[in-house]
């Protein structure tokens, strides 16, 4: 078995208006991948691909070391899934589920049900309907995490969460990680989430992968350098600009290729660098959809 | 295990560098001394709640700038260099120090005024400090 938890290549699906076209996946056991995409780029239809819940039209796809359209049902007992649109009873108590998903899957954690429970400040004899949102997206990891699953896949875990039941559901996907074999795939259009856990990003929109890299490189390949040049010197022949906004001798430029080199190439056209600045995940997301768009 | 680490939202810089910083601290102030067992890049991860690579990327830094030493299958720890404490604290106000040097240049000011500047500020500070004791 190779080490990656989830290996998707050149995975397509159509819809009448909307088409997946080529999606490569790759996550390393052991690791985080955060999944981002604006609204509607193809981020549940890929997890519902990957999940074995939609066989796609073409391409292959490897959980855990199985193939998904031939054994999705063995990969399934070691994937713990989580979405928004997944119900539970909700005349039934958080205590009846537990006791269920016991039934069902042989490696259950009770000790860890009892230790979520209070970090999710959670009543087991609670009824699922006198939950709040935020009750309800807790009831539903802990039934996913007390199974230990390989493989976490969450679909927007923290959509919609208060400030404080964030930090926990972030301290908890960090406490998995504890386990180097375990892996998380989570999506987000939260990327401050993603930026904190996540050791890889891809950035998907309009069902196509825009860029993939671990988070470190991301970070490091984008700047954006404030300069003072001659206002008629032109600056479009350097490489990898992704964009240059000037204003008499002030321009701010930023690139997608950082490096010394970089900064040396400015010098040589005459500029004198007053600062560099690191840009934020966000920032660098907008402007990867930005530059793919516009490259159509 | 207990987190003695905090990182800041609103610090401008990649989580990375800011752990560093509060490593190099711990050495600096002598909590952390020659030879002491880092915690593994997994465990401090999942107690800093950031990503497993962003912490891997602090500890090669750290291995680069021989500030701690990684052997493999034991773990890291830092580095039995002499006077760890003082080298770091010295490469902590150089990074300031170039700065300062980098930004009297950009604005025409030679090495001689700034320390002209440097030394004045130093004697205001002094009288500050003397005034609230």
């Amino acid at each position: 078995m190779s080490n990656l938890a989830i290996e998707l290549n050149n995975v397509c699906q159509s819809y009448s208006h909307f088409n997946l076209s080529g999606i490569n996946l790759e996550l390393e056991a052991g690791s985080i991948l955060g999944l981002i995409g604006p609204n509607g780029a193809g981020k549940s239809t890929t997890i519902r691909i990957l999940m074995g819940l939609l066989v796609p039209q073409g391409g292959n796809v490897q959980v855990l070391g199985h193939d998904m359209l031939k054994e999705a049902a063995l990969a399934k007992w070691k994937i713990g899934f989580a979405s928004e649109d997944m119900r539970l009873y909700k005349n039934m108590s958080l205590q009846w589920h537990i006791d269920y998903m016991k039934s069902l899957f042989p490696g259950w954690d009770d000790s860890y049900v009892k230790t979520l429970i209070k970090r999710f400040d959670l009543i087991p004899e609670q009824k699922i309907k006198g939950l709040s949102h935020g009750q309800r997206v807790k009831a539903n990891l802990l039934l996913v995490l007390a199974r230990r699953p390989k493989l976490l896949v969450l679909d927007e875990p923290t959509t919609g969460l208060d400030p404080v039941a964030r930090q926990e559901t972030l301290r908890e996907l960090m406490d998995v990680m504890m386990d180097e074999d375990r892996s998380i795939l989570f999506s987000s259009h939260n990327t401050q989430d993603i930026e904190q856990l996540s050791d890889k990003i891809t950035f998907i929109d309009r069902g196509r992968v825009v860029n993939s890299k671990d988070k470190e490189t991301f970070l490091e390949e984008w700047r954006r350098v404030r300069i003072e040049i001659d206002s008629e010197k032109d600056l479009n022949s350097i490489n990898h600009l992704v964009d240059v906004k000037r204003s008499g001798r002030v321009a701010v430029v930023t690139t997608n290729k950082f490096n010394e080199s970089f900064i040396q190439l400015l010098k040589g056209f005459g500029a004198s660098i007053s600062s560099v600045e690191s840009l934020s995940l966000e920032e660098i997301f907008v402007a990867e959809v930005f530059s793919s768009r516009g490259g159509e | 295990m207990e987190s003695h680490f905090l990182l800041s939202q609103t610090d401008g810089r990649p989580m990375y560098l800011q752990i560093i910083e509060q490593i190099k601290n711990k050495i600096a102030v002598g909590d952390w001394q020659q030879g002491f067992k880092l915690p593994s890049i997994r465990e401090f991860a999942v107690t800093l709640k950031v990503s497993v690579i962003t912490v891997k990327r602090a500890y090669q830094e750290l291995e680069n700038q021989g500030v701690i030493v990684t052997q493999q299958g034991k773990g890291s720890f830092v580095s039995s260099g002499e006077n760890m404490s003082l080298k770091i604290r010295e490469q902590e106000i150089d990074v300031h120090l170039v700065e300062a040097l980098k930004k009297a240049n950009a604005l025409g000011i030679s090495v001689d005024e700034l320390l002209d500047r440097l030394g004045s500020l130093a004697s205001k500070h002094l009288q500050n400090v003397d005034r609230s004791e």
